[in-house]
């Protein structure tokens, strides 16, 4: 129905209220009776043996309850932290994961790893017994840089020529002959630079047990708080699942970094039961620049053949990625199935092959960071594809129109795995090329000229796999776990609405877009309907959010509660007006008879659903309460063009981006305000990326980017006003018709940014970020 | 941070018994670095010494002269009410809004971080500081890295500045802290030209080679083509020696050019 806060109106968001006034519930606002605290040692050396850990005087300070090491929870029965995507190396044979104990016990392998935590009364209490742990180490060299972690000494026991696997993907002998046949060719070695997520709240956890139901509460910073409880209980041993309730209420952002299942949380809830005090850990400001996952860290090489006429022949990528010093929860995945699969971009490449070398460094752990692999694609695919134009000669944008896949051609099948449902590639480059007001561009770059500056333009034509995902096709690629998505839609006696759902907001606005999807399908007010997410007791279950994933998955699951709910109701509503269901139309919150003028408000026949006077008991249950689990047929594909103007001072290396143009195709959007505001942190971060952050560790693996002194975040004065638009061609295979959003500002940016600055310079790359001196050095010809 | 005792206190000369009681003190003026050191255990002294109720150490007045501004002022106190623009200005660039509003210039120069704007201001325009003892030339004030000619427990009080025919102060701010990486502040006054640079070494100093260019033809091209020496510059993962030795001449120009 047409409203002003149903699907497709800018609502304002329900959550904002309590954020804007400072009375959001973190993890860290929590406090339960009897807290104490806990503070983790971590290793200052990249590498080293720990050959012994006295706690004995940690243990006699002043206010310490509890000091633990390695071996107390491995005698305990406590496992290792699990990685769960299992990835096969080219031959066939299993990727090779090594220990990764919460906290470690014979080796630390990053600056960072935890090797003790003290429990005490209070936090200084805890740092004081930290500072009198003494561990003895003997430190051993560490392997840092990712292209020749192969050939340095082995990190892991069990990891031979520190390789997790060797991977590979597409047809090698149809890519070969696609190169033989070539008349042209353009090669790039580009490295794709190690990001550190850095959500506004660190990361945080809360645990407490109760001795007499042997219950365990863990309140987390989790972005999927059931695959939290699920790994804790099931790999990691903490306790039975249905005796782990885990709660991860408001959360201040994560783009990945809080998917995962951290040493932090899992040493905090086990601890708990043996101090039987309920704990609190919440990292510092440091601990998340040394021991969050970090993010992207690629060095690659990529070839592109072109026919005489420009057509893209086939595509060799040969990548080797960073996933630090241990496996994370989802790392291997992230330079696999979510790169490899989607470097077929938005053309009709016919031939890819993509061999993908995962290594293990003595840094911290790597795995999703806002995009996670699809980045990464997009950086190579899109900076392959505008040097190509360069030298043919040919103008970025239509090379790349003459080699789109058209909409005739779909559903099309990829060499790389997937089949694209929809899209239309044109509509959102032309759209592009007009708000970026391309055939104006040789004037402004003159008129930069004329004030010493230099001026380049640059695209990127990015496509993403989102609503992650089918569990079919997931299971079958190794994923531990299916990525269907539940919903509960709870019909009150007065007509309210409570929605229970397994994703999880935090900071994408599910409060707001759940509540305009059901209110729109009920005919209700919006204000209606509340949204509960984030607590294992409530929803029935959920893979939680990332992926792009929650209003495609999430939302569709809704939807088809939502659904059900109707049906439901309107038997009720037969029942009350002496027809039958399938007489009743259902319209605008009405349900109605055809030649009649009797008809029912949703609020009556909800009520009548709860005081069933007269209702026929063996036909119609009373209650007015739906549940759907919703596994997606079919990945999304939202795709678009980001347009990226820049400025270049030669003289001081300086880098002003001047204008940026997003069109992206999200398929149906339920609240535009909300996807424009996905769509301006993306690309931000994506700007970021290129110009401004990088994670950086020295030879000897110490963090030199540990604080906000030396890692440079995007912040406004570094971005323009963009400018942003949508296409549409809706989802063929969801009910909402949806695409996903969050990810694509990340996932387009960074490419447009570097494309536009290696053409204001006329390179034909500079490494991320191009800070001040990478600049200037290019401006002097280095 | 470790526990340590606090004291406030009203006068300079209260703080300064009270200093030298102490086993190990530290004065508190902004507490732009010393809190986030306390805050890391890097730092540990016994006592801690809070200047902010000194109320004689705040404002700004003219002097004969001479613009006196009160150690305890705040850098946004500065931005916001100095005749000098171009010391208005160099303050305005610190930090951000909080750091302006809690950070005080007398703090800044006692700490003598290699990368502060200030130190540039007091040599660029030759100020004079004053203690609690004595006044000290901004040209003997700063000695190297962290190390000023304050002795032990010697209270800055204010800084007097001479007003310059024209000054100006050009920054290349480090893109993550907005410290400077590059800052040259480039004044003409009655008794010649300065030029003074910070960040590039171990502690601000003054760029003689660009002065006397300068005191014969005040216009950028009369120093573009000097080179500062940059072998013993400051190196990191945000700018290389050499490249801090070109934003050097390339501010300085910016400078020049602003003011010419």
């Amino acid at each position: 129905m047409a409203t002003n806060s149903g699907i497709g109106a800018s609502v304002l968001r329900k959550e904002d209220a309590r954020f804007i006034t400072g009375t959001g519930r973190y993890t860290d606002d929590i406090n339960l009776a009897g807290q104490v605290y806990c503070v983790f040692v971590r290793s200052p050396h990249a590498r080293a043996i720990i050959k012994s850990v006295d706690i004995s005087d940690a243990e006699r300070a002043d206010g310490v309850l509890a000091v633990f090491t390695g071996e107390d929870l491995r005698s305990d029965g406590i496992g290792d932290l699990p990685c769960g995507w299992l990835v096969k190396s080219k031959d066939g044979t299993d990727m090779v994961a090594p220990s990764h104990p919460a906290i470690a016990t014979k080796f630390v392998n990053y600056v960072g790893d935890i090797y003790a935590m003290v429990v005490a009364d209070s936090i200084e209490a805890a740092k004081n017994g930290a500072e009198l742990v003494e561990a003895d180490f003997e430190i051993l060299k560490p392997v840092v840089d990712v292209a020749t972690a192969t050939t340095a000494d082995q990190i892991h026991e069990n990891v031979p020529n520190n390789q997790c696997y060797d991977w590979e993907l597409g047809d090698s002998g149809a890519t070969e002959t696609a190169f033989a046949n070539a008349a042209h060719v353009t090669s790039l070695d580009i490295v794709n630079n190690r990001l550190i997520p850095n959500a506004i709240e660190p990361r945080a956890a809360l645990g407490s047990y109760d001795a007499a139901s042997g219950n365990y509460t863990l309140y987390t910073t989790s972005q999927n708080p059931h695959l939290e409880r699920l790994i804790l209980a099931a790999f990691v041993n903490v306790a039975p699942e249905a005796k782990l309730h885990v709660i991860s209420p408001d959360v201040g952002g994560g783009f990945g970094s809080k998917i995962f299942v951290y040493a932090e949380e899992t040493a905090v809830i086990w601890a708990t039961a043996k101090v039987g005090r309920p704990i609190k850990w919440t990292a510092e400001r440091i601990e998340s620049f040394q021991a969050d996952a970090h993010g992207r860290d690629h060095v690659t090489h990529a070839e592109l053949a072109l026919s005489e006429t420009g057509e893209f022949l086939g595509l060799q990528v040969r990548t080797i990625a960073n996933m630090g010093a241990y496996l994370s929860t989802f790392a291997s995945s992230v330079p696999t199935y979510l790169y490899g699969t989607l470097l077929s971009g938005q053309y009709k490449t016919p031939a890819i092959h993509v061999e993908v070398q995962s290594v293990f460094t003595n840094t911290a752990p790597v795995d999703a960071y806002r995009g996670a692999g699809r980045p990464e694609a997009t950086y190579v695919v899109e900076r392959l594809v505008e040097t190509a134009a360069r030298e043919l000669g040919t103008d970025p944008a239509e090379l790349r129109r003459k080699n789109f896949i058209q909409t005739s051609d779909f559903p099309y099948e990829t060499p790389v795995a997937l089949t694209y449902d929809t899209g239309d590639y044109e509509a959102s480059l032309d759209r592009a090329l007009s708000l970026a007001d391309y055939s104006g561009f040789a004037q402004r770059r003159a008129a930069s000229e004329a004030k010493g500056k230099r001026r380049g333009i640059g695209f990127s034509c990015y496509i993403e796999a989102c609503g992650l995902a089918p569990s079919q096709v997931a299971l079958s690629l190794g994923a531990g776990v299916g990525l269907f998505e539940s919903a509960e839609v709870r019909v009150d006696v007065t007509g309210s609405v409570t929605v229970m759902t397994g994703t999880h907001s935090h900071g994408q606005g599910h409060e707001t877009t759940f509540a305009q999807v059901v209110a729109d399908k009920l005919g209700i007010p919006f204000e209606n309907v509340t949204v509960v997410h984030g607590d294992t007791s409530k929803s029935d279950y959920g893979l939680g959010t990332y992926g792009s994933r929650s209003l495609v998955v999430g939302g569709s699951a809704i939807a088809t509660a939502t659904d059900k709910v109707i049906t439901k109701a309107k038997k009720i509503a037969a029942h009350m007006l002496n027809s039958t269901a399938e007489q009743v139309s259902f319209e605008d919150g009405m349900f109605k008879i055809p030649d009649s003028n009797e008809s029912l408000s949703f609020g009556e026949v909800a009520f009548s659903a709860y005081v069933p006077g007269n209702f026929p008991i063996d036909e119609l249950e009373p209650g007015l309460s739906e549940k759907a689990f919703y596994d997606p047929a079919n990945f999304t594909y939202p795709a678009g063009t980001h347009i990226c103007e820049v400025e270049v001072d030669p003289d001081t290396g300086t880098t002003k981006v001047v204008s940026f143009v997003a069109v992206d195709d999200f398929g149906n959007v339920i609240n535009p305000m909300i996807v424009e505001g996905q769509v301006h942190g993306g690309i931000t971060q994506g700007i970021g990326q290129a110009l401004l952050e990088h994670g950086v560790y020295d030879a000897d693996g110490q963090l030199l980017t540990g604080s906000y002194m030396d890692y440079t975040m995007p912040r406004a004065e570094d971005v323009p006003e963009f400018i942003v638009d949508t296409t549409v061609t809706p989802c063929t295979h969801n009910p909402l018709g949806a695409k996903g959003c969050g990810e694509a500002g990340a996932i387009g940016a960074t490419a447009a940014v570097m494309n536009a600055i290696t053409d204001a310079l006329s390179v034909k790359d500079i490494p991320m970020p191009a800070t001040a001196e990478t600049v200037w050095r290019a401006t002097t010809g280095e | 941070m470790y526990s340590f005792n606090y004291h406030y206190v009203r006068s300079t000369e209260e703080a300064s018994t009270l200093f030298s009681s102490c086993e190990s003190a530290a004065y508190l003026s902004g507490g732009m670095t010393l809190i986030p050191t306390l805050k890391q255990r890097l730092d540990y002294p016994t006592d801690v010494i809070d200047l902010r109720g000194i109320d004689a150490l705040e404002g700004i007045d003219n002097e004969n002269g001479f613009v006196r501004v009160g150690s305890r002022t705040c850098h946004a106190g500065v931005a916001n009410n100095a005749p000098i623009n171009a010391l208005a200005e160099l303050a305005g660039g610190i930090g951000d809004f909080q750091v302006r509003n809690c950070g005080t210039i007398g703090g800044s120069i006692a700490n003598n971080d290699p990368a502060a704007d200030y130190p540039a201001a007091l040599l660029g325009l030759g100020a004079t500081v004053h203690t609690n003892d004595r006044t000290i030339s901004a040209d003997d004030f700063f000695v190297d890295l962290f190390e000023t000619s304050l002795e032990l427990g010697e209270i800055v009080t204010a800084v007097s500045f001479p007003t310059p025919q024209r000054a100006a102060y050009m920054k290349f701010p480090n893109p993550a802290s907005r410290y400077a990486i590059v800052g040259v502040f480039v004044a003409e006054l009655q008794s010649g030209v300065r030029v003074a640079v910070t960040g590039a070494g171990s502690c601000a100093f003054r760029a003689t080679a660009f002065e006397e260019a300068l005191q014969s033809d005040f216009q950028p091209d009369a120093i573009a083509g000097i080179a500062v020496d940059h072998s013993a510059f400051n190196s990191d993962i945000h700018a290389s020696q050499e490249f801090r030795g070109h934003l050097v001449t390339e501010m300085a120009k910016r400078a020049v050019a602003k003011i010419s």
